[in-house]
């Protein structure tokens, strides 16, 4: 089929997923909950000393942004795994990798895409302001999407696994480590006046990378789970 | 026209079976028979090539489904044991979406009339799949037949959970695609309600 047959499906699927977040809204508040629980609670546990809270600030956020995805990667591939849609969706006359590209960005739509948006309200919380929490949003826009293109790796692998959340936590975190250190150093960095422009870089280049890449290594974890 | 060569499956250390020839024409439904676990589901995902072979060619219009890839899978449309549809959408959503992905007619209208063909009421179009019953949430999964233009089905299966009016429905359905020259490959356990000169039967040893 030609390259708009193509668009079609990645549009479908991005709007099932999509529509399907919709009907299933309190999992996705779930995950957008536990992002906000957790960020929040820092400051009431910490203390409110606001240059403690300005130099965790960084670190804080991101962990939570880190972990919301840990948490909300189980929603990618394992519902269609079971109801037999990843099956139909092998068939489906285009390369996989896209369609499994698609269902990520969806999958970041709904749970990548309220964190960003978030973070700019919580980091205020933290007493982030102007340029900082510029910054925070634009590494959190940079990360996330690598976080749930990484996740998906993992979430393909352990397709079919029993207990395998913790299974994927083992075999996304260490991947996940080196965004988390660009992600929290950029804002860190702008906090003590050195600029984000190196960490947000080589931000953006882990996103360059895992586009291209993480899906179809996904891509190929769904051919053999649906074996 | 869909060609099997010399097929052997194993699961595991088990062979199911092997030395299997298929060659199935335009016009004919082949129904595979046998016993729990004799392989059935197996052959049918090889033969769409979810799974690989242990050995063996699988050939469609001669040439090998393994370097055809999309070639082949655009001419085919595969029903497993597992519905594919979605139990928080509806009926039409649930069409409507694998039509599209599959590029068939996507509008509501004929989504709609797939369903009244498969003998869904229309009271049940709009609901979420979820609450539907084992038999109707089948026949939403089989509507897809009735959009497909493809010439190759294969279905695992397709009668369980239906009714005797559905297992009619399907069957007139089965009819006219082969009359237009299609081509089916069914797992059953029961009877087909085809004439003999479409219709043939693969036993699988158990």
């Amino acid at each position: 089929m030609n390259q708009s047959g193509l668009g079609g499906a990645v549009h479908a699927i991005v709007r099932r997923d999509l529509l399907l977040a919709f009907r299933r809204r309190a999992d996705v508040m779930t995950t957008v909950f536990f992002f906000v629980m957790v960020a929040s609670l820092f400051p009431l546990g910490v203390g409110p000393e606001p240059a403690v809270l300005r130099m965790i600030a960084p670190g804080v956020l991101w962990v939570a942004a880190l972990l919301s995805c840990l948490l909300s990667l189980g929603r990618v591939l394992t519902a269609d795994y079971q109801d037999g849609v990843l099956e139909q969706m092998v068939l489906i006359p285009h390369p996989l990798t896209v369609l499994v590209l698609a269902k990520v960005f969806a999958h970041w739509l709904v749970s990548g895409l309220p964190v960003v948006l978030l973070s700019l309200l919580l980091g205020v919380q933290f007493g982030l302001e102007g340029d900082v929490l510029g910054v925070l949003a634009l590494s959190l826009l940079l990360g996330t999407p690598t976080l749930s293109l990484i996740g998906s790796i993992g979430a393909a692998l352990t397709l079919g696994v029993r207990g395998s959340g913790m299974l994927v936590a083992l075999l996304v975190l260490p991947l996940f480590i080196p965004v988390l250190i660009f992600g929290a150093g950029a804002v860190s960095s702008t906090v003590s006046g050195i600029g984000a422009e190196a960490n947000l870089s080589l931000l953006g280049a882990c996103l360059m990378v895992a586009i291209p890449l993480a899906p179809w290594a996904a891509a190929a974890a769904v051919r053999i789970a649906v074996e | 026209m869909l060609e099997a060569i010399d097929l052997a499956c194993a699961r595991g250390e088990r062979e199911l079976f092997s030395g299997l020839n298929v060659t199935v024409t335009p016009g004919l439904l082949f129904a595979i028979v046998g016993e729990n676990g004799s392989g059935k589901s197996s052959l049918l995902r090889m033969l769409c090539g979810l799974l690989p072979r242990e050995r063996g060619a699988i050939r469609w219009k001669g040439t090998d489904i393994v370097e055809l890839k999309d070639e082949f899978t655009r001419h085919l449309t595969y029903l497993g044991h597992l519905n594919g549809i979605k139990d928080d959408l509806t009926p039409v959503e649930n069409l409507q979406i694998s039509a599209h992905l599959s590029g068939d007619d996507q509008s509501v209208g004929s989504a709609h009339e797939a369903l009244q063909a498969v003998g869904l009421s229309r009271r049940a179009h709009l609901l979420p799949t979820r609450v539907l019953s084992q038999g109707q949430k089948r026949r939403v999964a089989l509507a897809r037949l009735w959009l497909s233009k493809r010439p190759l089905w294969i279905l695992d299966e397709p009668f369980a959970a239906l009714d005797e009016g559905g297992i009619i429905l399907l069957t007139q359905r089965f009819k006219r695609h082969l009359d237009e020259g299609g081509m089916a490959i069914v797992a059953t356990h029961q009877e087909v309600g085809l004439s003999q000169q479409s219709l043939r039967y693969l036993r699988l040893p158990g």
